[in-house]
């Protein structure tokens, strides 16, 4: 306590400090070297050789034999797999992303109130949030199967939900809608319990009823956060794989064979290193232009 | 308390007032009940997979082959979970996952602890631009660098090893974010008086920042943890052998359509998803106050 006095007289000086002109902290620097080697070994390092094994034509092992210059980038994108590969990309993104939300959008409203049991019911819908998606996924290659899953005994039909090309992709893009619930849930809680008690006190006090106080106040109030939420999953979704290689391994033919497990096989089962390189570079792209697009949102609402 | 007792000065309802009173209240009871049915269906729908795997790991073989559908099992077979046991190493990839991903989270507590108080309490050159760098790696997905990751832990002749499973993961931009935001909050007065003492910056660390950071540990452990304990793609690339394979992939590899093999997978997924589960329900009110603290503030 009595150390507080001579501090807030300090506090001018130290505030002078850090505005003056600053030096060269070596200390400052030792504090960050266990972070920045693993950055540097393991995220920058390993980029930048992405960026340039792409411009090699790759033996087996990975290593560089011809520069190709842009060539695979243009095979790529010419290519009717890799096109496929993006189409099937933004079908099963779009279905991650109206089920995940959707979902966790509902969770959300249903325990916006407070009422017996209401933190079972919350821990119970972020729960997902923690799960394995490739244990998950084992768990619905059973519940899907023909003949002895679940959903055709329950729903009294005879799909064939993984080997019929459109059922496939649904079938994972549930999945991982299932999956994402959990922090959506969480995320449109936290939007919720931000919006300010006493505009809903004052609408009731106006006669409005609880559909006007949903449309007028709830949904405005989640405009900034839900467009946060959007872009998380979006990104989150570009980079499943676990669940598709375990449901469909890309199949049935290449209905399901999205970005990132056709990295995988292109590097690990058909050792196209460089090609799957510049495939890495086109997602990664792409998730930069993601990811700049929510940091600006969350600049401007800040 | 008492004020509220006084100025709420009593008052006589009348039969007319005393009905609304009742009316309003019923409504209400009827509202909880309402929220209460539907928010217990929904949840039986969130759970349904989890609930499943775990009825389905103790059905008999030939109970899992029927085509009518019966959610509880005839009897209950825990011996398939022994079963598991023994068509698998399921105890290796178990002890194997267990320390990869306490090994992480220790990793990232350290070095995200080191570089957040770097970052909000030293001042030196070219610090903001090292920060910007940091998130930057938000932007480059695992996934983008794993065939580079992958062929150079190759040629260092790190596959198949621990080394290729944990160190990759040892820091990580999240972690430090979230440090960082906790540590804004910290009274930069305290530091100051310590620094005035003589107090060294590491032993600030150790001594005073860290003890009063419970918080901000916790939230980064459970996500960290469970990350770590969840992963797929990277183990099942660097882990050729049993020796070293994490309990996802040693699971995912009991994956066959036959029956006998069915409740054992399930049995071996049960497993899999228990720690991680666990985990969350006692750590989610720290992970979440951690994860919600800087982003949406009240």
């Amino acid at each position: 306590m009595e150390f507080n006095q001579p501090l807030l007289d300090d506090k001018g000086e130290g505030l002078k400090k850090r505005g003056a002109r600053k030096k060269w902290n070596i200390e400052a620097y030792i504090y960050l070297i266990p972070a920045l080697i693993i950055f540097f070994l393991f995220t920058y390092w390993p980029f930048l050789r992405t960026i340039y094994r792409s411009f090699f034509l790759t033996d087996n092992r990975g290593i560089e034999r011809v520069f190709i210059g842009v060539q695979n980038y243009t095979d790529l994108l010419t290519s009717a797999s890799f096109q496929n590969s993006l189409i099937v990309t933004v079908q099963y993104v779009l279905i991650v992303l109206v089920l995940g939300m959707g979902f966790g959008f509902m969770t959300a409203i249903l325990c916006n109130q407070s009422f017996p049991g209401i933190r079972l019911f919350s821990t119970v819908y972020a729960m997902p949030m923690a799960v394995a998606s490739s244990g998950i996924a084992m768990v619905f290659s059973i519940m899907l199967n023909q003949r002895i899953g679940a959903v055709n005994q329950i729903l009294g039909t005879n799909i064939s939900w993984l080997a019929n090309p459109q059922w496939a992709l649904i079938s994972v893009a549930v999945l991982t809608g299932w999956l994402n619930s959990g922090i959506n849930f969480l995320y449109f809680s936290a939007g919720m319990s931000n919006i300010d008690e006493s505009l809903y006190e004052s609408a009731s006090v106006d006669g409005a009823n609880g559909l006007n106080q949903f449309l007028y106040i709830t949904l405005p109030g989640l405009k900034h956060i839900s467009f946060y939420i959007i872009v998380i999953n979006v990104i989150g979704a570009f980079q499943s794989f676990g669940q598709i290689r375990i449901l469909t391994s890309g199949g049935p033919g290449e209905s399901t064979n999205v970005i990132v497990h056709d990295i995988y096989r292109n590097a690990f089962l058909n050792f196209r290193f460089g090609m799957a390189s510049a495939e890495s570079v086109i997602l990664f792209i792409i998730i930069a232009i993601l990811t700049v697009f929510m940091f600006r949102t969350q600049r401007k609402e800040a | 308390m008492d004020i509220n007792m006084e100025e709420t000065e009593p008052f006589v309802l009348d039969n007319e007032q005393l009905a609304l009173v009742r009316k309003q209240e019923a409504r209400i009871r009827i509202r909880k009940g309402f929220l209460l049915i539907i928010n217990s269906i929904v949840m039986i729908i969130v759970l349904f997979p989890l609930l499943y795997a775990v009825s389905m790991s103790l059905k008999s073989a030939s109970e899992v082959y029927s085509s009518e559908f019966s959610f509880f099992p005839e009897a209950l077979q825990f011996s398939n979970y022994r079963d598991a046991f023994n068509v698998a190493p399921l105890g290796q990839y178990i002890f194997n996952s267990f320390v990869v991903a306490l090994s992480i989270t220790i990793g990232q507590l350290i070095s995200g602890a080191l570089a957040a108080f770097s970052f909000q309490f030293l001042e030196s050159k070219g610090k903001e631009l090292i920060f910007a760098l940091v998130l930057a790696t938000l932007m480059v997905p695992g996934e983008a660098t794993i065939v580079s990751n992958y062929l150079q832990i190759g040629q260092w002749g790190w596959l198949d090893s621990y080394r290729a499973l944990i160190i990759p993961f040892l820091t990580s931009a999240t972690t430090i974010f979230l440090f960082r935001q906790f540590y804004r909050s910290f009274p930069i007065a305290l530091y100051e008086s310590a620094k005035m003492d003589g107090c060294s910056n590491i032993r600030f660390v150790f001594q005073i920042l860290l003890p009063l950071s419970k918080p901000a540990i916790g939230a980064v452990s459970v996500n960290a943890f469970i990350n770590a304990w969840n992963m797929y793609m990277w183990p099942l690339l660097v882990s050729g052998s049993d020796r070293y394979r994490t309990v996802q992939i040693g699971v995912s590899m009991m994956n066959s359509v036959d029956s006998q093999s069915i409740v054992l997978m399930l049995a071996g997924v049960v497993i899999v998803l228990v720690p991680s589960l666990i985990i969350f329900v006692f750590g989610q009110k720290s992970l979440v106050k951690g994860l919600f603290s800087g982003s949406v503030k009240g």
